[in-house]
């Protein structure tokens, strides 16, 4: 047989050999719940070798072609796209998507703020990501409710339907001040956060004056906001007393409950308050009040 | 309406990896869609360029660490359970004795949803990549893929990381 003969042969038994290899194939599920058992099934005669490759997982398995192969609960378990190719005497390739399970195990709750003032208006927000057991976002669409209780008022409730694995809401804060639990909840699975509701700005912030040995001694009403809720001791408030041009400042923590604080009584002078950026009433002091 | 993005060139990188530059220059086409954005944050542009430009630089990492069996690449652009994944897939790769190559040949890209603590974003991305499995240096099989991805990034100090990195079938 001359050389360019044998080249001939060569190709064409080589052409063959692809073409078979290109014809073998291997059956595979479209797609698979994570972590479940599932099986391939080969075909051809011999050894070979199977891989199942992803970006989050890869698996390899030694085979024996024409049988099924096996895969028990748990080996391939991570959500996404992978690519099954088998080589031996027999090759094909092949597509197998594995899709996040259906029952949620774990609950990503991001609550905020971890504080806020009472009665604000879509004051708190909470989103959710849902996971399976496996880690993975479970993408298909699924009820979330969004539960904000507070001691003294009634419960507000909220369902949402996850997209892309996640559902969010707002809600409003209490007009009362103390804990709130904040959970999330999705086929029984839950997660709670506290939200602590704090009192707001002060609210119609007033002052009394009264003569005390030749001093003026400046009082607070009982600081409050404007739904009732005592405004914490510590909180400051800043007392102004103007008299002929010259001004004095003291700021003075509120203890139980008011503030007050002793000044000089000038006749005539003005005293004002405010905490904050919430200024509360003038007065002039005349000698009386 | 879409925006376009420019990514810059890899050269160098191709360069320290050694890849033939034909096959790894050629970025990307990237097309960002405009956010239709659940949530009450809005999300500003230098926001939106940010999280795309760390969520394209991760898809090199990725590449980079799966084409080298290095998990450690992957420290710089994902975190949590993504980097989890694909460290668990690494793993895997030299336990097998394969390594794979990911090429992406275009992003479609749009913002989904912004928390309102600032700390996530999600985007989900339509991606073409072309992927080839290699026992050592010998190629088993190459294919082309377009797949969804939902992905979730969170910040860190400098940049925003990949903390989900999943495929999804379908919508």
């Amino acid at each position: 047989m001359k050389p360019g003969q044998r080249w001939l042969i060569g190709g064409l038994v080589a052409t063959l050999a692809t073409a078979f290899a290109q014809s073998a194939n291997i059956t595979v599920p479209r797609s698979i719940e994570a972590g479940s058992a599932f099986s391939i099934q080969t075909t051809g005669s011999g050894q070979g070798k199977l891989y199942i490759v992803g970006p989050d997982q890869a698996l390899a398995r030694d085979v024996q072609l024409g049988e099924s192969v096996p895969f028990a609960v748990g080996d391939l378990y991570n959500a996404g796209h992978y690519f099954v190719i088998l080589t031996g005497a027999s090759t094909g390739i092949a597509e197998i998507d594995v899709l996040p399970a259906a029952k949620p195990e774990t609950l990503s709750f991001l609550a905020r703020p971890s504080r806020v003032p009472v009665g604000l208006h879509s004051g708190i927000s909470g989103a959710v990501y849902v996971f399976d057991s496996y880690n993975n976002l479970i993408v298909k669409p699924m009820p979330v409710s969004f539960d904000l209780s507070e001691l003294a008022e009634a419960p507000q409730s909220r369902t949402v339907t996850t997209r892309n694995g996640m559902a969010w809401t707002e809600m409003d804060s209490a007009q009362k001040q103390g804990a709130a639990k904040f959970s999330a909840t999705a086929q029984g699975v839950s997660r709670e956060r506290v939200i602590t509701e704090v009192p707001g700005d002060p609210c119609g912030l007033t002052i009394s004056a009264h003569p005390d040995a030749g001093k003026l001694n400046v009082q607070t009403a009982p600081v409050r906001d404007c739904s009732g809720n005592p405004i914490p001791d510590g909180t400051i408030v800043t007392f102004t007393e103007t008299f002929k041009g010259s001004q004095s400042t003291v700021d003075v923590p509120i203890k139980k409950g008011i503030a007050s604080v002793s000044m000089p009584a000038y006749s005539g002078a003005k005293i004002s308050v405010a905490s904050g950026v919430v200024a509360g009433n003038e007065i002039r002091w005349g000698g009386g009040q | 309406m879409t925006r376009r993005f420019a990514i810059p060139k890899l050269i160098l990188l191709c360069c320290a990896l050694g890849l033939p530059l034909a096959a790894t220059a050629q970025n990307p086409s990237v097309r960002v869609e405009i956010p239709q954005l659940q949530g009450s944050r809005a999300l500003e542009r230098t926001t939106e360029t940010a999280v795309i430009r760390d969520y394209l630089q991760s898809w090199k990492s990725f590449q980079t660490a799966l084409d080298q069996n290095q998990a450690a690449l992957l420290d710089e652009d994902f975190v949590g359970t993504a980097r989890d994944k694909l460290a668990t897939a690494v793993d895997d790769q030299v336990k097998a004795g394969i390594h794979t190559r990911y090429e992406d040949k275009s992003h479609d890209m749009q913002i989904v949803f912004y928390s309102p603590d600032g700390l996530s974003i999600q985007l989900i991305d339509k991606v073409e990549y072309q992927e080839q499995v290699f026992d050592h240096d010998k190629l088993l099989a190459a294919k082309p893929a377009h797949v969804r991805y939902v992905v979730i990034l969170t910040p860190s100090e400098v940049r925003w990381k990949v903390r989900v990195f999943q495929a999804t079938a379908g919508e």
